[in-house]
């Protein structure tokens, strides 16, 4: 199934990535032939398998609700594009 | 002493024959003369090096020294390592300070090896030839003009070229397989579970799993069992014990069962490679093992379901990155939707975008049976037929990829030819099944690689079989001309 160049934004938009207008039609291509491999996927009849979503049929382990690590916001403010007073910095998003 | 097995410069510290500074200064230096022509490191740590060198030395002296106490390694830069910049091949985090160890890194420096610097890698390890990385593409040492494999290619091309005797990696789809086919090293993908991905930067998380990548099975296994263990610390770490992997390396592999796959020796497999591999076989016949042929009917499906899969999950990971915490960020941005979009547009390169924009649209509202849950169905089928095939067989062999190395640029502008690469290697990370790749002779004088797949958790039966093909070859022991 080929994808178009408004297809390619709309993807791009929804995961908030800038594509340059020229890269689009490349993409497009790109894409559009990953998508040709995947529909390989279709010559298999897979009606009724139980999905696996982890390799080793696993359930996800809890743990207790403790704190288990120790406050480090300054160490991880240091590599922060933009700190103010402990806070991260963005352009202004409420008027 | 850049010659030397890890076992041997293990004995050699403890005899005194060199210490561990005069070691990692050898290979510093090594580093030096060498690595403009391969690229293989982005970040050489020259100075904590040689201190962390001398508190092994100290450490030897004391005489509670652990087997890697000294020895030098080298960290794929997707390992999170404090204080040292952790770049994941990546614009994205060229100035990402790790604030913390990735489990991986802390068990290593807690057994004594000795950092030399984080290597290469194709961008968040997207990538079969390491020419996505940001910090531009390795050689390979064996003919400097070919690819040496990805996405863990700095790592596979350094310890090609003698310039550490081991390296970490991750294998998301043969990342530590195929480079290591593709420079003619030993590399062991662990069972999913086997090795923590605390602190290893997230490509697909149900798939991705780090690994050792050594010169010989011995070494490999020093270093796994440096490497394995129970993690609370990541959530899909397995608690099950480690074995000492060095002990079984030297059992009887006679009456050995193994599976050759018939969908692995189709067409599409080099002819050159498949007489390696033929050679490699006959190899184990004389050892006394018994050879078979085995189907896994599913595994052709296997690089279109990897390519929902891991997109799908790479997508979600990757959303972590956008321009406010840690890593890149654009310019001047207008507002918060331009700092995200054009902090992730300019941040990552087009490889990765590819992959989040595939993922992204397999998991839109939608398209997710088509794509993810379809995916997942087949999943099951190909760890099913493995399943099977472990019924009748203790191991399966075949090649590690289709080819040899390729020229750089060969399959750059063309994703999809490219992702056939890794057509031998995927079906293992579906399944979760550990998976090795062992030095097996050479093809217009670029080395060949066996892979050796396993039972869940049978990675001391895979180095055991992998060392005693080790002890009657020495496909292993070649080196590329130039970096003798």
């Amino acid at each position: 199934m080929p994808l178009d160049s408004h297809e390619v934004e709309k993807i791009a938009h929804l995961a908030r990535l800038a594509v340059r207008t020229e890269d689009v039609p490349e993409y497009a291509t790109n894409l559009s032939n990953i998508l040709t491999l995947m529909a390989q996927m279709d010559s298999v009849d897979t009606a009724g398998v139980t999905p696996m979503a982890h390799p080793l049929d696993m359930p996800q382990r809890l743990r207790a609700d403790q704190a288990t690590e120790s406050n480090q916001r300054e160490l991880f403010q240091s590599i922060a594009p933009q700190v103010d007073a402990g806070l991260y910095l963005v352009p202004k998003v409420i008027e | 002493m850049h010659n030397k097995t890890i076992a041997e410069l293990a004995a050699g510290l403890r005899a005194g024959e060199f210490s561990s500074e005069e070691l990692t200064q050898a290979y510093l230096d090594r580093i030096e003369r060498l690595d403009a022509s391969l690229n293989s490191f982005i970040t050489v740590t020259a100075d904590a090096a040689l201190q962390a060198a001398r508190a092994a030395d100290a450490r030897l002296a004391r005489g509670d020294a652990a087997p890697l106490t000294g020895i030098p390694i080298a960290h794929k830069d997707i390992f999170c390592t404090k204080g040292v910049r952790t770049s994941c091949g990546s614009r994205m985090l060229d100035n990402f300070i790790a604030p913390y160890n990735a489990t991986v890194a802390e068990k290593l420096a807690a057994a004594g090896a000795v950092m030399l610097g984080k290597t290469n890698m194709d961008e968040f390890a997207m990538g079969s030839s390491n020419e996505t990385s940001f910090y531009g593409p390795v050689c390979n040492p064996w003919n400097t003009g070919t690819v040496p494999g990805g996405s863990s290619g700095g790592s596979a091309a350094a310890v090609a070229a003698h310039l550490t005797p081991a390296a970490t990696g991750t294998d998301t789809g043969g990342s530590i397989r195929q480079p290591a086919a593709l420079c003619g090293i030993t590399g062991l993908k662990p069972t999913y579970g086997r090795v923590s991905r605390y602190g290893m930067i997230a490509f697909a998380s149900s798939l991705d799993q780090g690994g050792p990548m050594a010169r010989s099975a011995e070494d490999a296994a020093l270093m796994l069992a440096a490497m394995a263990g129970f993690d609370p610390k990541d959530s899909t770490s397995v608690d099950q014990p480690v074995p000492d992997y060095s002990r079984a390396l030297n059992d009887s592999v006679e009456g050995l069962k193994i599976g050759l796959p018939k969908e692995f020796f189709d067409q599409g497999l080099d002819s050159g490679v498949a007489r390696v591999i033929e050679a490699a076989v006959d190899e184990f016949k004389k050892l006394g093992a018994e050879v078979c042929e085995v189907s896994l009917p599913n595994s052709g499906l296997s690089v279109p379901t990897y390519y929902v899969v891991a997109p799908a999950e790479c997508s979600s990971n990757l959303s972590r990155f956008d321009g406010v915490r840690f890593g890149y960020r654009c310019e001047n941005p207008v507002d918060l939707e331009d700092l995200y979009k054009r902090s992730r547009g300019e941040g990552f390169g087009a490889e990765v975008k590819r992959r989040i924009m595939i993922g992204t649209y397999a998991l839109s509202a939608g398209y997710y049976d088509a794509y993810y849950l379809k995916a997942q169905q087949i999943r099951r089928l190909i760890s099913d037929d493995f399943r099977q095939a472990f019924e009748r067989v203790d191991v399966i062999v075949g090649p590690t990829t289709p080819t040899p190395a390729f020229k750089l640029g060969e399959k750059f502008n063309d994703p999809v030819t490219m992702y056939l690469s890794d057509i031998f290697t995927i079906a293992c990370n579906l399944a979760g099944l550990p998976g090795m790749s062992v030095p097996a002779g050479f093809v217009n004088g670029l080395p060949v690689g066996l892979q050796i797949i396993g039972n869940y958790f049978a990675e001391d039966r895979l180095l055991n079989v992998a060392h005693r093909y080790q002890q009657v070859t020495d496909w292993h022991q070649r080196q590329p001309s130039g970096y003798e």
